[in-house]
């Protein structure tokens, strides 16, 4: 009776934040129904048409391809080098490591301007794979090699005793046992496929996004943009559930994490040097050509590095950056928190939408927000809010895993006997619960700063008339091909990025799992 | 117990959210003065910046520019409606200013502004006045093919026989502006086949620079694009274009086609005045002659007014005639979407 009264009042407490999640959620599942329903603007003979002509399949062939050549080759690379850095005798392993992380901090359409600009002639499937591999190998390399660190070898070693050799050893019992960060990193490159514009225009590549982007160009607002974003949609749903699908239900648990050895290191004996040769050669391509690439265009043709549009810029970037990262981390606590204190059918739900819209391209979010501004919320269209709010819906995930995380390591036992203790609520929350969750607060607030200082397709669709961001910037500079220009602007959104690459390295170095 | 920790959490979420609002009002958003004449722009940065310059300096009227791009701008300015904060638009292709006038958010421009400006270059509409005009040009590059080879007619590019030898930016409102002569002289059918040749033979480019720089580097012999950024370069470092030419197709060519930027005052303005003066200025002797000393090599429109010397006269071009007012930028769209090249 008790107990049922308590958690009577607890759910009733609940409400205002059940509420507000709510909300969260359903403004990042709008884009979804905007486009859905712009898509059927002119009726859904007229969309059917519009989804079967040649082009759409030219587009749909040319995404395909993409992801499958990217997402395997960054796999090979990927997992390649988590081996040899984790479990090889590699001279200098340490220093491979960050050398893998390291290319993190360039942007992708940074990297292609790099490339373009020393090779105009790079073009097609090709060049796109190319760039994309080496700017997106280390969303695979990060997770798999973190996994091999903290993996028991008790497995590994019991395999060599019985005399498989360390080849057969790997694809035997490590690839299984970190198939599931294979398939997460997979994942994420493949998502950052469908919604990457940048590369694929400077190199020409056509696809769905750079179509759709073409189309918001030229006309605005058109169904026929719309069910472009339909399709794109479809194709990212596809991708998410079949990765679903080969996670599968295979289970590598084990009770007790074991006990943590050095692992005896594979000798890498006469491919010692081939090995060493391959990795400089890689990151040759994947940070050597951007850093001199930067270097030969920096203060040519006179060019001033330090000007006042870049300063503008970068303040721009900033304040929009500070608004983005401050209005997700608000959006994100009520849901974190929900999920952590309350998990109900609805709560569960809430997450799911929640990511399911945040894995949407930048482009689709973006465009289903311009067409909702000028159709229904007119005063809202080029401003900054809405641009902010499109930042908070693509980037809502990296800071709920943040706080959900803190939430996580946040003992509710501490709250309880301070609240039994006489101190009110709010005491608590400001005593207790704040400063153990304000890193993670922190933490997420900082990953979706440096992921809009860097923001480049939904920012094109959705900055207002005037305000020039380091990503925009850059981009007209670069598009217009005057690398000379573009370079300042690349070389600030790097020095912005690294902090981010640098945290990431060192958070992994310390904590393996 | 925790649950009563929720409220907490919405307030802390809540003042998070006014510190972003806080954050992204006062960083991002470039106020607008209200006392000042306020010009939407799609025209170069540094025309408008000159020609603002010499107009302030003349009537002592403060003006402030908001920069863009013609298709989203012409939009956005539809979309704000009546409530646009905007005085005078620029244009850099007149498709963009007849949407907004076709959404009739243009004021009639005085006769006097209209007077100054060449007939050619002014609708019959009298809503927008042309402010400065650009002509299509093709570009190629004499070590990949020699003038004698060239095409007689922009048309004939559809032809097989031009497969992989010619690019242009298609996406790009220039090359649509092209195409929308074309739809208006030639009509839908014969502008059809021509889309479904572009989509078979021509190498796609971002824009006009892109397909300049493609053509001087060998990368493809030809390109469509507008004369400006090729006069531009060869004026300064010759960069882009030392190894191209270019080529006037003339005889009331689809490929002569000159394509009108415009002007209008929004029937909205609170300063219709000083934005019919602005228009008047800009259109003008001096204005004109800002123009024509810019460097930034379009051409001037104003009666009695030269270009830069460089620049061959607009007479000579031998452009086809047609209403910049009647050009219907949504249509080409449509035949481009449908030809599978947007």
């Amino acid at each position: 009776m008790r107990t049922n009264t308590l958690a009577r009042r607890g759910v009733g407490a609940m409400t205002p934040v059940v509420v507000v999640a709510v909300l969260v959620s359903a403004v990042c599942v709008l884009p979804l129904v905007v486009i859905a329903a712009a898509a059927m603007d002119a009726g859904p003979g007229e969309a059917i048409a519009s989804l079967l002509r040649p082009r759409v399949g030219e587009l749909l062939r040319n995404t395909t391809l993409l992801v499958i050549v990217t997402t395997s080759a960054c796999i090979a690379l990927g997992v390649g080098g988590a081996w040899l850095v984790e479990r090889t005798d590699l001279p200098g392993a340490r220093w491979w490591r960050i050398a893998l992380v390291a290319p993190l901090a360039v942007p992708a359409f940074v990297n292609a301007y790099a490339w373009v600009s020393l090779r105009p002639s790079l073009t097609g499937l090709g060049g796109a794979a190319l760039i994309t591999t080496l700017s997106y190998t280390p969303f695979v390399f990060l997770p798999v090699a973190a996994l091999l660190r903290g993996l028991d070898n008790a497995w590994e070693d019991t395999a060599r005793s019985l005399g498989l050799g360390p080849w057969r050893t790997f694809a035997r019992i490590v690839l299984p046992q970190v198939r599931p960060a294979i398939l997460g990193g997979g994942l994420l490159v493949a998502l950052h496929l469908l919604a990457e514009f940048g590369v694929l225009a400077l190199i020409r590549f056509p696809t769905f996004t750079t179509a759709i982007l073409e189309q918001y160009e030229a006309a605005f607002d058109t169904s026929a943009g719309a069910v472009l974003a339909v399709a794109l949609m479809a194709l990212t749903a596809i991708v998410l559930t079949g990765e679903r699908f080969a996670r599968g239900r295979r289970s590598h648990a084990r009770i007790g994490a074991g006990v943590k050895r050095r692992v005896q290191p594979a000798p890498l004996r006469k491919w010692r040097v081939p090995t060493l040769l391959a990795l400089t050669a890689y990151v040759a391509l994947s940070l050597g050509v951007p850093g001199y690439s930067l270097v030969h265009w920096l203060g040519r043709d006179g060019a001033p590095i330090l000007s006042t549009d870049l300063v503008t810029a970068l303040a721009s970037t900033l304040g929009l950056a500070l608004a983005a990262g401050l209005l997700t981390t608000a959006a994100a606590l009520p849901v974190a928190f929900l999920l952590h204190h309350h998990r109900t059918p609805l709560t569960e739900t809430i997450e799911r939408v929640t990511y399911l819209a945040s894995s949407l391209p930048g482009v689709v979010v973006a465009l289903a927000l311009v067409t909702l501004a000028i159709r229904w919320i007119g005063p809202l269209y080029q401003t900054s809010l809405l641009l902010v709010i499109a930042y908070a819906i693509l980037f809502i995930p990296r800071a709920m895993v943040s706080i959900r995380a803190a939430l996580a390591h946040a003992p509710s036992g501490l709250m309880e006997a301070s609240r039994s203790l006489g101190v009110g609520p709010w005491q608590t929350a400001r005593r207790v619960l704040l400063p153990l969750i304000l890193p993670g607060l922190l933490s997420g607030f900082a990953l979706v700063f440096l992921a809009t200082c860097v923001e480049l397709t939904a920012t094109l669709l959705l900055a207002p008339t005037g305000t020039t961001t380091l990503a925009t910037g850059f981009w007209a500079a670069s598009d217009s091909l005057d690398y000379a220009a573009a370079a300042p602007y690349a070389l600030a959104m790097i020095l912005v990025s690294a902090p981010l690459t640098w945290l990431i390295m060192t958070r992994e170095a310390k904590d393996p799992s | 117990m925790i649950r009563r920790l929720a409220p907490v959490a919405l307030a802390v979420a809540g003042a998070l959210t006014l510190a972003a609002c806080g954050g992204a009002s006062d960083k991002a958003e470039p106020e607008l003065d209200p006392t000042k004449l306020t010009i939407y722009s799609a025209q170069h940065k540094n025309l408008v910046d000159a020609w603002v310059k010499g107009f302030e300096a003349d009537t002592g009227v403060k003006v402030q520019v908001r920069q863009g791009k013609d298709a989203s701008m012409g939009n956005q300015l539809v979309a704000e409606g009546d409530k646009t904060p905007a005085d005078v638009f620029l244009t850099e292709n007149s498709p963009a200013i007849t949407v907004v006038q076709d959404a009739g958010l243009l004021a009639t421009v005085d006769q006097s502004t209209l007077d100054q400006v060449q007939e050619a270059y002014r609708p019959s509409s009298g809503e927008w006045v042309g402010i400065a005009a650009r002509s299509t040009v093709l570009i190629y590059n004499p070590s990949k093919i020699s003038e004698a080879e060239l095409p007689a007619s922009m048309l004939d590019l559809a032809d097989p026989k031009w497969k992989d030898k010619w690019g242009g930016a298609p996406a790009g409102a220039d090359f649509q502006a092209i195409v929308s002569g074309m739809l208006e002289a030639k009509g839908e059918d014969q502008t059809k086949t021509w889309l479904k040749g572009l989509k078979d033979n021509a190498k796609v480019y971002q824009n006009n620079i892109a397909t300049m720089k493609a053509v001087n580097a060998g990368e493809v012999p030809m390109g469509i694009m507008y004369h400006y950024y090729w006069y531009r370069d060869q004026a300064l470092t010759k960069e882009g274009s030392k190894n191209t030419k270019l080529h006037y197709f003339k005889g009331e060519d689809v490929g002569a086609f000159v394509s009108v930027s415009g002007g209008g005052v929004l029937k909205a303005s609170d300063r219709a005045a000083d934005a019919q003066k602005f228009l008047g200025w800009i259109t003008g002797p001096k204005g004109q002659e800002t123009l024509a000393t810019s460097k930034s090599m379009e051409y001037a429109v104003g009666q009695g007014v030269a270009s830069d010397p460089a620049l061959p006269t607009l007479e000579s071009l031998q452009a086809p005639k047609v209403d910049p007012f009647a050009l219907d930028g949504p249509a080409v769209i449509r035949l481009m979407t449908e030809a599978g090249i947007l």
